[in-house]
């Protein structure tokens, strides 16, 4: 029994969510789902260990639910969009997420985002028909 | 027979339902970004369609990783928006129309694109926040709404050429019903954005207007690239754009530009708005 290789394995600092990461991580996916329900994040929020234990997220992942470890979490394969849920109400944005993977602050991770759309509007109005105001 | 008018592209971030509700348009951050969406919205105003169809991916408000189709439409007479989990306030229902749905859906599956049909579908912010872009956030909306979801979350996610095929066989399924409709499509989300992993942040310009050029008149060179080759040069999460050649798909081929507009960055994302005319 293996598991396929892709392509996309081979994109640098890239963790793509497939069968694979998925199948490893649905306990713990399962559980951030609930959180789009608010009595489910009160429960969370009473009791994050016996919570983790009704989903049977243990281990290394439940290690990094109590210690609040976001990072941790995505890099043990919990999908982004069901750690948002976890991670947005508690103070930690996407954009945090993004910087701590890369070592580095969240202005620093912002002023990238500008720094790599420099040049935009003059590329646009090489091609041309573009809305500029 | 029902009219497609033509389709528009728009982000569907978080971000863009947060600042609308915040009334930060008009901030410094925000203001060329949502400025560029008046002429999209003067053309749909104009086009005033009875129904979109609203092309997106679900984020873990409806669909959990417990069952993901590839294709979900929507097959009710209304669409709950509802609590994600992480602040934002769900807003007014959206009516549906059921009987166009199921005839897109009879029609898709003879032209054998075999979709999950929703007879109940809670749409999330993919669906909402373009929609709130398009036409403001208001307690009843101006125009009836049809969610179809395309699995751009958990991978294998369909190619952009299933996504071309799809948008031509709800094309003819589209002008093939019977009574008298104007229909517009929304191809939302996208450009380049990768939200994790070493590489988060990433967004391409370059990349991203020659989506824009190419979906508007060649939409056949997106399909040349697989997946990974997608997520290579537009990060994991710009897999989204793939969305778009729905729209595209259902156009004519000299669908006519009406409006093109790209700002970066727009939170993590390259974010596109693109209005094509049938």
């Amino acid at each position: 029994m293996v598991w396929k290789k892709h392509a996309y394995e081979d994109i640098p600092g890239t963790y793509v969510f497939d069968g694979r990461t998925a199948h490893a991580s649905y306990a713990i996916n399962k559980m951030l789902y609930t959180f789009n329900d608010e009595k489910c994040r009160d429960e969370f929020q009473a009791d994050p260990a016996a919570y983790c234990d009704k989903f049977g997220v243990t281990g290394k992942l439940k290690e990094t639910v109590l210690k609040k470890d976001f990072l941790g979490m995505l890099r043990l394969g919990c999908n982004i969009y069901f750690m948002a849920k976890m991670a947005i109400p508690r103070g930690t944005s996407v954009q945090d997420a993004g910087a701590a993977f890369q070592g580095i602050t969240t202005k620093e991770f912002q002023d990238k985002l500008f720094q790599r759309a420099e040049g935009m509007i003059g590329k646009m109005e090489k091609i041309g028909g573009y809305w500029n105001g | 027979m029902a009219r497609l008018l033509g389709g528009v592209t728009s982000s569907h971030i978080p971000a863009v339902g947060n600042a609308i509700a915040n009334g930060q348009t008009q901030t410094p951050y925000w203001k060329r970004f949502f400025d560029g969406y008046e002429p999209a919205k003067a053309w749909l105003k104009k086009a005033a369609p009875d129904v979109i169809i609203v092309v997106y991916n679900d984020h873990g408000l409806n669909f959990f990783l417990d069952k993901v189709p590839t294709f979900a439409l929507g097959c009710a007479d209304i669409y709950e928006n509802a609590d994600e989990g992480w602040g934002l306030k769900p807003v007014s229902p959206f009516q549906g129309d059921a009987e166009f749905s199921w005839h897109l859906a009879e029609s898709l599956v003879e032209q054998e694109f075999d979709i999950c049909t929703c007879q109940e579908m809670k749409v999330d912010h993919g669906f909402v926040n373009p929609i709130r872009a398009l036409y403001g956030t208001l307690e009843k909306w101006p125009v009836k709404a049809i969610p179809l979801a395309v699995n751009t979350v958990q991978h294998p996610v369909p190619t952009a050429a299933r996504c071309l095929k799809l948008g031509r066989a709800l094309g003819k399924a589209i002008a093939s019903y019977p009574e008298d409709i104007k229909v517009v499509i929304f191809g939302t989300g996208g450009l380049s954005h990768q939200l994790q992993g070493e590489r988060a942040g990433l967004i391409d310009v370059d990349f991203d207007l020659e989506c824009i050029e190419k979906i508007a008149a060649e939409p056949e060179w997106m399909t040349r690239f697989s997946n990974s080759e997608i997520m290579a040069r537009a990060g994991t999460e710009g897999i989204e754009t793939i969305m778009w050649l729905v729209m595209r798909g259902a156009l004519r081929d000299d669908a006519k530009v009406i409006h093109k507009h790209y700002h970066a960055p727009i939170s993590n994302t390259g974010a596109g708005v693109l209005v094509l005319e049938n």
